[in-house]
């Protein structure tokens, strides 16, 4: 799972949550893979994320160095921030580890990468 | 569009996951026939529900090369077939095993496709989350699919567009209706006769 994938989840479905997001990452097995660097797509993707999600994403698996909390006004032309920002959205991978519903609890499983977000019947609104 | 490699596929695997038929390529035929309007709304988020082995969004992601994939399938064993897919076809991808795209913040994906279990079959054989699931479609064959015309305002970019293929025992016509009381126009992309069954492949958006 990528972090950009972490910061479009959420666990609303879940009967009595609200918001059910962010989901906090529990991980026990993180990766790199080596993504190749298109500025201008890190660019387009920045605007259509929640960035404070993504910042404490990336600090909770020890990966926010030289991420600023906060976007910069005119981010589109600083390489070396969409660099940072592309290797913390698409290179950092959670191979192995949970995620949970910051309302409930309730934990979802990442195996091999894939999150597990199948709910039981009884579980649903 | 170039058909993605499949020789990672051990054969065996797909006794578990749905195997690439007709379907599968008559939703790749009929993206390929509106690539040229798909690349001029330039999507950065591309979402197919019920990806199966991968082939169709990893076809996608390769046209679409400035585009950035999402996957989700009911089936596990899909999920990780979509992941080795897209892998293998150096396409980026993340899998997610999810009930349709209920676990979605909403309006994020500026493509939505579906190739969904569409055969007519008794209620209670659909709902499942092994290989029935592929092709169980309940009432109508559209039990999977209603669920997820319903989710498609809140799914979708304002500006963003659904590919989902039907066959005729599915009444289009009625999906069609259903998604206009939501504001969607409509189009048919492409028929096709496969044996005894109509199949097509609609398209939504605003
Ligand atoms: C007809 S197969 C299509 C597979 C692949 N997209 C293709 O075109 O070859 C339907 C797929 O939808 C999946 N599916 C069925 N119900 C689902 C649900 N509620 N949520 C997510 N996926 C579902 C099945 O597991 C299966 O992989």
């Amino acid at each position: 799972m990528k972090l950009i994938t972490h910061n479009m989840l959420t666990s609303k479905c879940l009967k009595g949550v609200l918001t059910g997001y962010p989901l906090a990452i529990n991980a026990t097995d993180v990766k790199v893979n080596e993504v190749d660097f298109n500025p201008d797509f890190i660019a387009r993707i920045i605007p259509k994320l929640d960035w404070e999600v993504l910042w404490r994403a990336a600090d909770s698996l020890g990966h926010s160095e030289g991420l600023p909390q906060v976007v910069e006004s005119n981010y589109e032309a600083n390489q070396e921030f969409l660099k940072t920002a592309h290797k913390v959205l698409l290179e950092v991978e959670v191979e192995e580890g949970y995620l949970t519903c910051p309302e409930s609890g309730r934990q979802f499983p990442i195996t091999k990468g894939i999150p597990n977000m199948l709910l039981t019947e009884a579980e649903v609104q | 569009m170039e058909t993605p490699y499949q020789n990672h596929i051990d054969k065996a695997d797909f006794d578990f996951v749905y195997e690439p038929a007709e379907d599968s390529f008559l939703l790749i035929d009929a993206l390929e026939k509106d690539l040229e309007y798909l690349q001029l709304r330039k999507p950065t988020f591309c979402l197919e529900v019920g990806s199966g082995s991968g082939v169709v969004i990893t076809a996608l992601g390769m046209a679409l090369p400035k585009a950035l994939c999402f996957s989700t399938d009911i089936n596990l064993k899909a999920c990780n077939m979509t992941k080795s897919t897209a892998i293998r076809n150096n396409v980026l991808l993340d899998s997610i095993n999810m009930d349709l795209a209920t676990g979605f913040v909403h309006h994020k994906f500026d493509v939505v496709i579906f190739n969904p279990p569409y055969v007519v079959t008794e209620t209670n054989e659909c709902g499942g989350c092994g290989i029935e699931a592929s092709w169980a479609g309940g009432v109508k064959g559209r039990e999977i699919t209603d669920r997820l015309l319903h989710m498609i305002p809140k799914i979708l970019t304002p500006n963003g567009t659904f590919y989902l293929l039907l066959i005729e025992d599915n009444i289009p016509l009625e999906v069609v209706q259903i998604m206009s009381t939501y504001n969607y126009k409509s189009e048919t992309v492409i028929t096709r006769k496969v044996r005894n069954e109509q199949q097509l492949v609609l398209k939504f958006y605003r």
